[in-house]
């Protein structure tokens, strides 16, 4: 008998006694909610293009990657504040602020990078009024928000002259570049091979932002601290974390991909309009929560936010596709909502409906 | 030279007086008991002696030095750690995340500096091990035993070599296995030499481990006697008020 097989018997290992054990990495992958959302969504994706062959064109992906990139880069930002605790309702009127700010300086024929600049400090200015009050003032995060969501909208109707904006001055051209650039570019005659989708730089600029969170989250005592506050706030502030600081933060970082995501629709489109981002605030935190944020605070990933936002937009694409009336998407987005939140579930018994499904899948000794 | 020295600590809250003049000395590697019941005022002094207010009046001396605390960090700076009753512990983080909460040890230079987690699980694994627990690093605190949960706090205050550990009600609320656990954690920290100050309602857990014990009755030290000169008896007369004081 080898001498560990001995020791095994004659002795207890200690998750026998303490009925702990660190997880295995399938264990983590089988309980992890962003892991089922990829499944629902590599699901849906595959009987939709079942039915609908040019759902996987590469023109068609190309499409989808640019339209739920928008969202995933505000779901990003939704992620930090949501880890916290916190919730923010004013990214959709923050984007229509910064178009707004953004396209008069460039209808006043100011270079591009003075327009984006005065937009981007717009959009950081109404993050940092959010982040002072919640953090400081310590008043409700949903308040707060929910105030500066009819402020920022307001104030983007007034400067605009309830106008849109379109005729940009000189640095036009350069806005639009911006918003339509793609790589790879898939032109006549290159040397990509014309099955890659042109991504967008809106679907760039998200997986840079989603890696650089990512980073964050999982090497940063920043990030640390973060689901520290979600997890037990008052923890933090006993250990010296400077809670209200980070909190500031993560508002100004919400607010900060809302404007990112405010430019290069404005570049996208070569126009503003004040009604820009209208009820995306709600379609970004459904993304966010799908993804596995936890609106308790303390649980949340990059990757969840980015994946919450791809399956909202592929399941709109793919009715869409499918020629079932647009108004049905509401409905549809709605039961993917309640579903993913009950599969993260606590249930009376410790365990989410995940550890349940996980426990039926793997046998007794791998866990 | 006494560790930590109180005299004549008073504390008002507008018309009411926690305190009224209370003394007391810790000598380091010392275990003191202080017990009262609720009301007398033990929080008041914790809260205190941790810094998270200042005193109406009286003073205190670290090793012989006044001190003034405006903050808990100061009060962890002169050396005292604190074991707070609800453990202030993160659940969705693990135990080295935990026990490293704040003062996180990093690696790499400038603004590309990361977290060491090898080093902070293995420090922390350390830690666990010096106070004979079985407290794995990585485990999430979420699922542990109330004892586990007591050791993460305590390898915390350990992390800066306090001279002082204050501990507030660490034996309530968990069961019998975990006290017995958590008692020999504080025989771990007397035998390195560490001052313990334990604030309990539990009579046998002060008899157990204590080297001195106080007894504070509505803001007022009514007694101050080693151990072995006491009985439980005679504790449980003077926190009702049977007996007046000794």
């Amino acid at each position: 008998m080898p001498p560990e097989a001995q020791q095994d018997a004659n002795h207890a290992a200690i998750s026998d006694v303490t009925g702990i054990e660190e997880r295995t990495i399938l264990q983590r992958v089988l309980t992890s909610q962003p892991f089922w959302v990829t499944v629902a969504l590599v699901l849906v994706s595959t009987a939709i293009a079942l039915y609908q062959p040019t759902f996987m064109s590469a023109q068609n992906m190309a499409n989808i990657t640019r339209n739920f990139a928008i969202f995933g880069i505000m779901a990003l930002g939704m992620t930090c504040v949501i880890i916290t605790a916190g919730i923010d309702l004013s990214v959709g009127s923050i984007m229509g602020l910064v178009a707004i700010v953004a396209g008069l300086f460039l209808t006043w024929e100011y270079p591009w990078y003075v327009a984006f600049f005065m937009g981007t400090m717009a959009g950081l200015a109404c993050g940092a009024v959010n982040g002072f009050f919640i953090a400081y003032v310590g008043m409700s995060p949903f308040v707060v928000t929910l105030g500066m969501m009819s402020i920022a909208r307001s104030l983007a109707v007034v400067i605009s002259g309830n106008q849109m904006l379109y005729q940009f001055g000189p640095d036009a051209p350069i806005v639009k570049a911006i918003g339509q650039a793609r790589f790879p570019p898939n032109v006549q005659d290159d040397f990509w091979p014309d099955w890659i989708p042109a991504f967008s730089s809106h679907f760039w600029i998200m997986v840079i932002m989603a890696l650089l969170v990512g980073y964050v989250f999982k090497y940063r005592a920043w990030g640390r601290h973060l689901f520290a506050i979600g997890g037990n706030e008052q923890a933090a502030r006993l250990t010296g974390v400077n809670v209200d600081f980070i909190k500031f933060q993560a508002y100004v970082f919400s607010a900060f991909c809302a404007t990112t995501s405010s430019l290069l629709i404005l570049g996208y489109t070569g126009s503003a309009i004040n009604a820009l981002g209208q009820t995306y605030e709600l379609r970004v935190i459904a993304a966010t929560v799908i993804g596995g944020a936890n609106l308790m605070g303390g649980s949340g990933t990059a990757y969840g936010a980015i994946v919450g936002a791809a399956l909202l937009e592929v399941i709109r694409n793919a009715l869409l596709m499918a020629g079932i009336d647009s108004n049905w998407q509401g409905a549809f987005v709605g039961i993917f909502i309640i579903l993913a939140v009950l599969i993260g579930l606590q249930t009376s018994g410790n365990k989410n409906v995940l550890a349940i499904l996980r426990d039926t899948i793997l046998p007794r000794r791998d866990r | 030279m006494s560790l930590l020295e109180l005299s004549g600590i008073t504390k008002s809250f507008g018309a009411i007086h926690a305190l009224q003049g209370v003394d007391l000395t810790i000598e380091p590697g010392q275990a003191v008991g202080l017990m009262g019941d609720n009301g007398a005022g033990k929080s008041t002094l914790v809260k205190i002696i941790a810094g998270n207010f200042p005193p109406t009046s009286g003073t205190i001396s670290v090793e012989g030095t006044p001190v003034h605390f405006l903050r808990p960090v100061d009060a962890r700076t002169a050396g005292i750690e604190v074991v707070y009753q609800d453990l202030a512990l993160a659940d969705n983080l693990t135990a080295s995340e935990n026990v490293f909460l704040g003062r996180e040890l990093k690696k790499g230079w400038g603004p590309f500096k990361t977290l060491d987690k090898q080093a902070m699980v293995d420090r922390s694994g350390e830690l666990f091990e010096e106070l004979k627990s079985e407290t794995r690093p990585k485990d999430l605190v979420q699922k542990m035993s109330g004892g586990q949960r007591q050791a993460v706090a305590i390898a915390r205050t350990r992390l800066s070599d306090p001279k002082l550990v204050l501990m507030d009600e660490p034996t309530a609320a968990i069961s019998v296995r975990q006290v017995a656990e958590v008692l020999n954690l504080i025989k771990r920290l007397k035998a390195t030499g560490h001052a313990v100050m334990l604030i309990s309602h539990r009579m046998p857990d002060v008899f157990e481990v204590c080297d001195r014990i106080a007894v504070l009755r509505r803001g007022t030290k009514v007694a101050d006697k080693a151990t072995s000169e006491t009985s439980p008896e005679e504790i449980t007369g003077l926190i009702t008020g049977a007996i007046h004081a000794a």
